[in-house]
C-alpha cells in the first residue's frame, strides 16, 4: 500500500515560485490497478517521479507498506519494491537488452526467462535479446523493452509514465493486451499508470484526475470514466475552445 | 602450460583468453624469452635472423586457422622492443590473437614495445585481436607502446579489435594502414585509463585504392586523473569511404583530447568523422537505480557496456 500525505512540489523559474503539486493526499491499495489522468502540465509525471524517488518533494510524507520512504533514495525504494517505467526510455551504448533484463531481475536471469518477458511485450526474443539498447531501436521497441524490465522486476508497485506515448497504433493494441494481462495477474501488487487513453482507463479499478497540481477527482473507474468521456469538462477546462 | 608460472598463466588468460595450449599455431614469449612455439602445415613461425622478433608466414588459401602470439612480462625492469611480421597469402581467412600482459611488482619500469606489420594478400580476411593488460603492486611503471602497420592488398579485409582496459601506466599506440582497391579496414578500439595513466592513440589510414574503405571506432573512458589523446586520421586518395568515430566518457578529473582529422585528396573520397566527449548521462544512472542498482553499480554497468 502506498500513501501520500500532503505532498507538494515547487520549482523556481525566473525568480518565480511555481507550484507543480499542492497538497496531494492519496492512498493506493494493494491489488489495485489505478490510472492517473488529467491535462498536460497538471503534475502527473512529477507525482510519479516523486514516488520513485527521482524528485524530492518540497513537503509531505510518503509511506510504502507503512514504512516512511520520504528520505529514501531511488535505489532504496527500488529494493523495497517500487518500479518505474520512463515515459521516454533511456538509451545505453553497449548495454544489451539481456543485460538490462538481468539487472532488472536482480542479477541472475535465465535465457528462457528473459525470452518470456520479451514475448509478453510482443517482441520476438531471438531478434532482440542481444540488441543494444540504443538509437537503432525504434520508439515503440524501446517502450516495450522498458515495460519488459518492469515485468522482470516483479515488484509490489509498478508505475508506468504514459506507456502509450510515442508508439504506433499496432503497438498500442498490443500494449493494451499487456496491461490487461497485468490486471489479471495482479495478485498482491498494485499498478499505477499515467495515461490519457480511454482503453487503458476502461480497464482500471480506480481513476485519479490530476489537474493544476491537485487531485480533482478520485474514485471507482465505473463512476469517473463516464464523466471524463463526456468530455465537456475537458473543453471547459481548456477555455480556449469557445464558440 | 609449458614452463609458465602462475602469474604468467593469469596474464595469458587476461590478454589472450587462453587457459590451455591453443589449437593451431602459436608463439608464447615470457620475460623476453621464447616459452613455446608451434607452427602448422599452413602457418610457419620463425625467429628473425637478427633475433629481434618473429616472422609469421601464412600460406595462400589457409582458411579457419588461428595464430596466438601472447607476450607476458612478470619480472620488474624488463624493457624490450620486438618486431613481428605477418605475411598473409592470398585467399586466406584467419584469426590472429596478440596481446601483452605486464605484471610489475618491483620498482623498475617494465616496457614492451611491439611492432607488428601485416601484409595481407589479395582477397584475404583477417581478424586481429590485441589486448593489453597490466597488474602488480610495485611502483615500477607498466609501459606498452604498440606500433601496428597494415598493408591491405586488393579486395582484402581486416578487422582489428584493440583493447586496453586496465593497469597500463603509459601507452603510445600508433597504427598506420595503406588500403588498396576494394579492401576494407575495420578498427574497434577500447581504452580505459585510471589513476595517473596516460594513453595516446594515433591512427593514420591511407585509402589509396578505388572503392577502399575504413571504419575506425574508438571508445574511451578516462577516470581519476588520467589522460587520453585520440588522434584519428584518414586520408582519402581515391574514390573511397572513410569513417572515424571517437566516443569518450570522462569521469572524476579525467581529461580527453580528441583530434579527428580527414584529408580528401580525391573528389570522390567520402569521409566522415564523429567525436563526442562527455560524462555519463544522469538519466542512465537514474534508470539503473530504479532497477535496484546503487549509483556506483550503475556507473560500473554503464562503463562495462560502453567498453564491451
Amino acid at each position: 500500500m502506498l500513501e501520500l500525505k500532503n505532498i507538494s512540489f515547487g520549482v523556481t523559474e525566473e525568480n518565480k515560485q511555481i507550484e507543480i503539486l499542492r497538497g496531494i493526499n492519496l492512498t493506493i491499495e494493494n491489488k489495485k490497478f489505478v490510472v492517473i489522468t488529467g491535462p498536460n502540465g497538471g503534475g502527473k509525471s512529477t507525482l510519479a517521479r516523486i514516488i520513485a524517488g527521482i524528485e524530492k518533494p518540497s513537503g509531505g510524507q510518503i509511506l510504502f507498506d507503512g514504512v516512511d520512504i520520504t528520505e529514501k533514495n531511488i535505489t532504496e525504494r527500488a529494493k523495497l519494491g517500487i518500479s518505474f517505467a520512463f515515459q521516454q526510455p533511456v538509451k545505453f551504448k553497449g548495454l544489451e537488452v539481456f543485460d538490462l533484463l538481468k539487472i532488472a531481475a536482480g542479477g541472475k536471469l535465465k535465457f528462457n526467462e528473459a525470452c518470456n518477458y520479451l514475448s509478453a511485450v510482443g517482441l520476438c526474443a531471438r531478434d532482440y535479446i542481444n540488441r543494444e539498447v540504443n538509437s537503432s531501436l525504434s520508439g515503440g521497441e524501446l517502450k516495450r523493452i522498458e515495460i519488459a524490465t518492469i515485468l522482470a522486476r516483479k515488484t509490489k508497485l509498478s508505475i508506468f509514465d504514459e506507456p502509450e506515448a510515442g508508439i504506433d497504433l499496432w503497438s498500442f493494441k498490443h500494449l493494451i493486451k499487456i496491461f490487461e494481462d497485468m490486471r489479471q495477474n495482479i495478485s498482491d501488487s498494485s499498478i499505477i499508470i499515467i495515461s490519457h487513453q480511454e482503453r487503458i482507463l476502461s480497464i482500471a479499478d480506480e481513476i485519479i484526475v490530476l489537474a493544476d497540481g491537485q487531485i480533482k477527482n478520485h474514485g471507482d473507474a465505473k463512476t469517473i470514466l463516464p464523466q471524463i468521456v463526456n468530455s465537456e469538462n475537458v473543453i471547459k477546462e481548456c477555455g480556449k475552445i469557445k464558440e | 602450460m609449458f614452463q609458465l608460472d602462475e602469474i604468467q598463466k593469469r596474464l595469458i588468460a587476461e590478454v589472450a583468453g587462453l587457459h590451455k595450449v591453443p589449437i593451431g599455431a602459436y608463439n608464447f614469449r615470457a620475460n623476453s624469452q621464447l616459452a613455446a612455439r608451434q607452427s602448422t602445415a599452413n602457418i610457419e613461425i620463425t625467429s628473425k635472423e637478427d633475433g629481434t622478433g618473429i616472422d609469421i608466414h601464412i600460406k595462400p588459401n589457409t582458411k579457419n586457422e588461428s595464430v596466438h602470439i601472447p607476450v607476458v612480462l612478470s619480472a620488474s625492469g624488463l624493457t624490450e622492443t620486438v618486431y613481428n611480421d605477418f605475411f598473409i597469402g592470398e585467399n586466406c581467412d584467419v584469426v590472429i590473437v596478440a596481446g601483452c600482459g605486464i605484471d610489475n611488482c618491483g620498482s623498475a619500469n617494465s616496457e614492451h614495445d611491439g611492432v607488428h606489420r601485416f601484409f595481407v594478400g589479395k582477397n584475404s580476411k583477417v581478424k586481429y585481436v590485441e589486448k593489453h593488460y597490466g597488474s602488480g603492486t610495485g611502483t615500477g611503471k607498466r609501459i606498452l607502446n604498440p606500433v601496428t602497420e597494415v598493408t591491405l592488398n586488393e579486395n582484402s579485409f581486416m578487422e582489428m579489435e584493440m583493447v586496453q582496459i586496465k593497469g597500463v601506466d603509459s601507452t603510445n599506440r600508433v597504427t598506420t594502414a595503406n588500403v588498396d582497391a576494394s579492401a576494407k579496414l575495420i578498427v574497434r578500439e577500447r581504452l580505459m585509463t585510471h589513476g595517473d595513466q596516460k594513453a595516446f592513440s594515433t591512427y593514420k589510414i591511407n585509402l589509396n585504392g578505388e572503392n577502399s574503405g575504413a571504419d575506425v571506432v574508438s571508445r574511451g573512458v578516462a577516470r581519476d586523473k588520467s589522460f587520453q589523446k585520440l588522434d584519428l586520421g584518414i586520408s582519402g586518395n581515391a574514390a573511397c569511404n572513410g569513417h572515424t568515430e571517437c566516443d569518450s566518457i570522462i569521469m572524476d578529473e579525467g581529461k580527453i583530447l580528441a583530434v579527428p582529422s580527414l584529408e580528401a585528396n580525391n573528389v570522390d573520397a567520402m569521409l566522415v568523422h564523429e567525436a563526442a566527449i562527455g560524462k555519463i548521462a544522469g538519466e542512465q544512472i537514474i534508470k539503473l537505480m530504479t532497477l535496484g542498482l546503487t549509483e556506483a553499480e550503475a556507473e560500473e554497468q554503464i562503463i562495462n557496456g560502453f567498453l564491451k
